[in-house]
């Protein structure tokens, strides 16, 4: 501590402060050391580390576990997989959310109702709405294909097929979450002044003219924060496609999360998995810096 | 001019109405699929409401499976995070808020970091430190590491510091030490910010999967979510559907009632993390 901070502890009023202050945030700095920062730099001690569960033994071996990463081929298939499917979640889901926002910011009869309805999937659990719509996927009995026979149509192998199933686990994860987001929206709607949209009544403006000079340019901050952490969410997408299709058929679902998961509990490869883990946390990391530079820019 | 209005407004409802069919049905199929049997649920000419209900179905999956256990073990884990998370989350805010203390913003920056952290990063050497320590399928396993949230710090800190000194000030005239002002008129004065946050903190430890699943081993300390996906497992290979969707209406409409009249807390805590970033 330096002179300065000491003089400003002459203050006896200060000193309490301080002394509150450390006594405050002991309880979370003792938590956040022991399950944060340790394990942090114990995964970078795995990560560089071959551990057998056999022996037991952890074996030094560089940056071994990233070049077996770089050569395989389940890997790349995940990444290639989780890539697709935020391409798929993120775009249609901050779609559907905006066109749930614009509705529910009109004035409608019953609007806490309809909110209510579009926020149910939001406040359910992942693994509930996933054995839901696992159900309603079934290829022989399951709700859409008795739907899509109603009209005539052949049943879709929903989930049994790899070509259908990252699909169905993108419907449902849009599904779920565009609630969630379509509330984030809604707040940045509710907080565009009602003059900006008078001014342009005045002026002539159409309803798209409006739509496109005063609503999406004043909504985009909160439309960047949707769309990047709905990418970081996606990246960590795990209990829907552990509960729907366990990453298949044929490695179609599996997502990098999932191929950690297996790595690590199902073939106890801690050292492997480790440096998969920071793999993930090198694209988080940059998507979240983007994600500060997208919104110091709107500010 | 009114019968363009009427049909805007018409055609505005029809949407309304049917995105809230797509988000309500699969609820309701559920519950029907739960009253089915399974002759209903396999006939090709499936009927949409069960002819006559099977309300059996409701008390054959709770005898069947332990869903009372997982209720029991669900209830105790996410009460005691979020007890704690509001109290730490509480105790961090007041200081960052309020105190004097040295590079409080910068550690105050720090703490939020931690959630730019993901799981998966710290999941694999948590669970070899539980292994060592043999906390394995304990909830201790399940509870500890998730005692501080560094989002509920920055949510009430947003709170107290839009609280008004006055009464503070007038306080610590009369000689109320930090602490006493921050339990007698913080927090008191905080309800709906500590309601709020006890909600997220609620919602999201009961909705957790990952860590549970990873740290748990017997249906003696199952999550209602663990063992609802371990119950999947089983169930959806021998399709016992409507086995499968009692237990799992079972498991959700008892919490989903309550969060939907709890609702306005958790938009309040979502809405927040959208404006501020």
């Amino acid at each position: 501590m330096n002179t300065n901070t000491a003089l400003l502890f002459r203050s006896p009023l200060k000193r309490e402060d301080f002394r509150t202050g450390l006594l405050c945030l002991l309880p979370s700095a003792v938590i956040v050391f022991i399950f944060i920062i340790f394990p942090i730099f114990f995964s970078l001690f795995l990560s560089v580390h071959e551990w057998s569960i056999l022996t037991s033994e952890m074996d030094f071996i560089g940056l071994g576990n990233f070049d077996r990463m770089i050569h395989s081929k389940e890997f790349w298939n995940t990444l290639k997989n989780t890539f697709v499917y935020t391409m798929g979640v993120v775009p249609v889901g901050a779609a559907a959310s905006l066109g749930l926002a614009l509705l529910l910011n009109r004035k409608v009869l019953a609007s806490g109702f309809f909110r209510t309805a579009y926020f149910l999937p939001v406040i359910t659990s992942t693994i509930a709405v996933a054995i839901v719509w696992f159900w309603i996927f079934d290829t022989n009995n399951g709700l859409l294909n008795i739907i899509i026979r109603k009209f005539g149509g052949t049943g879709i192998p929903w989930l049994s097929s790899s070509k259908y199933a990252m699909l169905s686990i993108i419907i449902v994860t849009i599904w779920k979450n565009a609630g969630y987001h379509m509330i984030i929206l809604l707040a940045g709607l509710k907080a565009i002044p009602d003059e900006y949209y008078e001014a342009a009544q005045i002026d002539g403006a159409s309803a798209v003219q409006k739509f496109f000079s005063i609503t999406l340019p004043m909504i985009s901050p909160a439309l960047v924060f949707v769309l990047i952490t709905n990418t970081i969410f996606s990246f960590q997408a795990f209990g829907q496609i552990y509960t729907m299709t366990g990453g298949g058929p044929s490695q179609s679902t599996s997502v990098i999360v999932y191929y950690l998961y297996q790595r690590a509990f199902e073939f106890q490869e801690m050292g492997y998995a480790s440096a998969v883990a920071w793999v993930i946390f090198v694209i988080l990391l940059l998507l979240t810096l983007l994600q500060l530079r997208l919104q110091r820019k709107d500010l | 001019m009114t019968t363009i209005k009427i049909a805007k407004s018409t055609i505005l409802y029809i949407v309304l109405i049917a995105l809230a069919v797509i988000f309500i049905f699969p609820f309701m199929w559920m519950v029907v699929s739960a009253l089915k049997t399974d002759v209903q649920i396999f006939s090709y000419q499936a009927k949409f409401l069960p002819d006559p209900p099977q309300w059996k179905n409701f008390i054959t999956a709770w005898k069947q499976i332990p869903l009372g256990r997982y209720y029991m073990n669900s209830m105790f884990v996410s009460g005691v995070i979020t007890v704690f998370q509001v109290f730490t989350s509480a105790l961090t805010a007041y200081v960052f808020a309020r105190l004097y203390f040295p590079y409080k913003n910068v550690i105050f920056i720090l703490y939020l970091g931690t959630m730019m952290i993901p799981t998966q990063v710290t999941i694999i050497p948590l669970f070899m430190v539980m292994r060592r320590l043999g906390l394995i399928d304990t909830y201790a396993a399940l509870i500890l590491p998730f005692l501080a949230y560094p989002y509920g710090t920055f949510l009430l800190k947003q709170f107290f510091s839009g609280i008004p000194t006055d009464l503070e000030d007038a306080a610590r005239i009369d000689g109320y030490s930090r602490l006493r002002i921050l339990f007698k008129i913080v927090i008191p004065l905080s309800k709906p910010a500590l309601i709020t946050l006890s909600m997220l903190s609620f919602m999201w430890s009961w909705n957790s999967f990952f860590w549970p699943l990873v740290v748990t081993n017997s249906s003696k300390r199952y999550t209602v979510q663990v063992g609802l996906a371990m119950l999947k497992n089983e169930l959806a290979m021998s399709t016992e559907w409507s086995m499968l969707m009692a237990a799992t209406v079972i498991t959700v409409l008892p919490v989903l009632i309550f969060l939907i009249i709890t609702q306005k807390y958790i938009i309040k805590g979502i809405s927040i993390s959208g404006l501020k970033g």
